[in-house]
């Protein structure tokens, strides 16, 4: 126990010294907390928006469909199969029918994606209830961004027109019945979504559908032909590797702020050394092996990683705690990089985060602080004592 | 026990490396020192004092001939127990006073202590003794740069006796002292080596010292030209 309570004073003793290193490496070790924390929040609340809104528990797909190429949806939609049709009148999914078609807002054309969607599905958070038929106009919902790029309000008639399944066009009016603040673009962007048995019959494609929305918890995934079950893995894979993207950027940031803090302990250990040889000396003739004094400069060093995790708690853990009641308000256009985020990014910390970052810290200060002592190991007592390095 | 064999050296070598020549810093240096000694190594700069003291101090190792040390033959020890000799049974002195900067006076002394493996309550005592000792009690919470030269001398004294040591090597202790503190320091070392009986070895040139050395080991160029010892066959020292 000589040698942490001889380290220890020795770090308190060096005053001004300690504190600065204490300090840069203290903001290294918060600065990497709360932006894992931000990575981790990007990843939680990307997916938990995605989920709850557009992916539910998993999807089915037709085989041909594919989200990300409008070309192959005429051919890629099917009768919804027996086993789907049976979750769905349970209540556990929900199909959804994706046409192309052209709307004319204000007098410009503007291709758009029509979703059809049960208004009483209860498996996305989607408002597909403000779709009920109440009139005499076909009822449309659109997010705030599709709003926004085509001009539309509640209350707006809009001609909308689109191609039947044997190959003519059609053309009818639609009521925009409400516009959802959604942060979801991928339901928003381009998107009119349509109560889905009027899209049925507007399409002549009864009981048809290109995807069948899984509700969270269905567990069973039978394999049925003409259909490709697609897990929340696959479908968030994309949202997977953009926060990927953004954590090498911040592994890259922050393991520069790692090295900062470990240069001017290294520094610091190079120049203790230097500096008190004389010192190293007298702990030998006091009796001090060789050993225990690089035990004692290493621990020296290595206390700074525990000093700072100390500093850092005290005024980390309460900005931590801040960030996340209070998040951190996203740029605007931010969701135009995909990301489903909402006006406030809320950082995620878990215990792993803290004690891996914990533990990463101090064994880089540890080692850092261990290499510049090697030289007192080939350190003559009576050199030291004359103010020499060996 | 006044006659009990303390150290011995038997033609003692040691030669540095100098380019590419070898300097001979001891030459062939046949010395014995017993029991509570008052002596001194003197001579000119170079003439290897300080080599003499580090090797009986277990601080360096012969490169020829044997140094026996409490019954410990020095170029055979391993760091480690030379490390322990140190710690146990030799106290220094330096001429720069060598005060660990960050520790107070109580704590400089309380070192050897903490190596040793005392109680904070043996601790405490010993320390408080030691300062008493030497007359700086009442300083115990200064630091290092808070004392004077003097003062710093004699917080190194109590640090090198408080383990009450068998052995303490001096070197050049007063070198950086006036003549007032000079004088106090070389009292004290003489009350403790009158009283409890603590061998002191000099490594000196300075004339205020030299006067109250008992024994005289004159050496030049490596070689012991002179030992004297003063008539009466006491060897503990004088007080100024």
């Amino acid at each position: 126990m000589i040698i942490p309570r001889l380290a220890l004073r020795n770090l308190l003793g060096a005053r001004i010294r300690t504190w600065l290193n204490v300090a840069v490496l203290s903001l290294s070790f918060v600065a990497i907390i709360i932006f894992q924390g931000f990575y981790r929040g990007l990843d939680e609340q990307g997916s938990k928006f995605k989920i709850e809104s557009e992916y539910g528990g998993g999807q089915y797909w037709q085989q041909d469909y594919d989200a990300f190429d409008p070309l192959t949806l005429p051919d890629a939609h099917a009768k919804v199969p027996e086993a789907l049709e049976r979750l769905i009148q349970d209540g556990r999914a929900a199909a959804i029918l994706v046409v192309q078609g052209t709307l004319y807002p204000n007098g410009r054309v503007m291709p758009v994606l029509i979703k059809g969607i049960d208004p009483g599905q209860k498996i996305l958070t989607l408002p597909s209830f403000f779709l009920t038929l109440n009139g005499a106009n076909v009822p449309a919902l659109i997010g705030s961004r599709m709003a926004k790029s085509s001009g539309l309000r509640i209350g707006d008639t809009i001609t909308l027109r689109w191609r039947e399944t044997g190959g003519s066009f059609n053309a009818l009016d639609l009521e925009i019945t409400q516009v959802m603040n959604t942060t979801n673009p991928g339901i928003d962007n381009g998107q009119v979504w349509l109560p889905l048995e009027k899209l049925r019959s507007m399409t002549r494609m009864e009981g048809e559908a290109n995807l069948v929305v899984l509700a969270k918890g269905v567990n069973e995934f039978p394999r049925i032909p003409g259909w490709t079950y697609k897990g929340l893995d696959t479908l968030l894979k994309d949202l997977k590797s953009m926060v990927q993207a953004k954590t090498v950027g911040g592994n890259i940031l922050y393991t520069f702020l790692l090295l900062l803090a470990m240069l001017a302990i290294f520094d610091t250990q190079v120049l203790s050394i230097f500096k008190r040889r004389k010192e190293i000396g007298t702990l030998m003739a006091l009796g001090m092996t060789r050993g225990a004094v690089i035990r004692l400069f290493t621990l020296e060093g290595a206390l700074h990683g525990v000093l700072a995790a100390l500093a850092g708690a005290a005024y980390g853990m309460p900005l931590a705690v801040f960030l996340m009641k209070k998040g951190w308000a996203m740029p605007q256009g931010t969701d135009s990089y995909g990301f489903a985020l909402g006006n406030n990014l809320f950082p995620a910390y878990s215990a792993g985060l803290v004690i891996g970052t914990t533990v990463l810290v101090l064994t880089v200060t540890t080692i850092v602080s261990y290499l510049p002592t090697r030289k007192i190991s080939k350190l003559k007592p009576t050199d030291a004592l004359r103010g020499r390095i060996s | 026990m006044e006659n009990t064999m303390l150290i011995r050296t038997e033609d003692l070598v040691k030669t540095y490396p100098m380019g590419g020549d070898k300097i001979t810093a001891l030459d062939h240096v046949n010395l014995t020192f017993t029991k509570g000694e008052f002596a001194g190594l003197i001579g000119p700069s170079g003439s290897g004092k300080t080599t003499l003291l580090n090797i009986i101090g277990s601080l360096d190792v012969p490169t020829q001939g044997s140094a026996e040390v409490l019954g410990k033959k020095i170029e055979s020890l391993t760091h480690k127990q030379a490390a322990e000799l140190r710690n146990r049974f030799i106290g220094f002195i330096f001429q720069t006073f060598n005060l660990l900067p960050v520790y107070t006076a109580f704590e400089n002394v309380e070192f050897p202590l903490l190596l040793l493996g005392l109680t904070a309550a043996q601790r405490k005592k010993a320390v408080m003794d030691a300062l008493q000792w030497v007359g700086l009690a009442d300083r115990a919470k200064s630091r290092p740069s808070q004392l004077s030269g003097g003062q710093s001398q004699r917080v190194a004294i109590a640090r090198a006796v408080v383990k009450n040591p068998a052995l303490v090597l001096a070197d050049e202790p007063t070198a950086n002292l006036d003549a007032e503190n000079s004088h106090h320091i070389l009292h004290t070392m003489a009350r403790l080596n009158n009283e409890m009986g603590t061998t002191f070895i000099f490594a000196t040139h300075d004339e205020k010292v030299i006067r109250h050395l008992r024994r005289k080991i004159v050496l030049v160029d490596g070689k012991v030209t002179k030992d004297e010892t003063l008539p009466g066959g006491e060897k503990k020292g004088r007080l100024p």
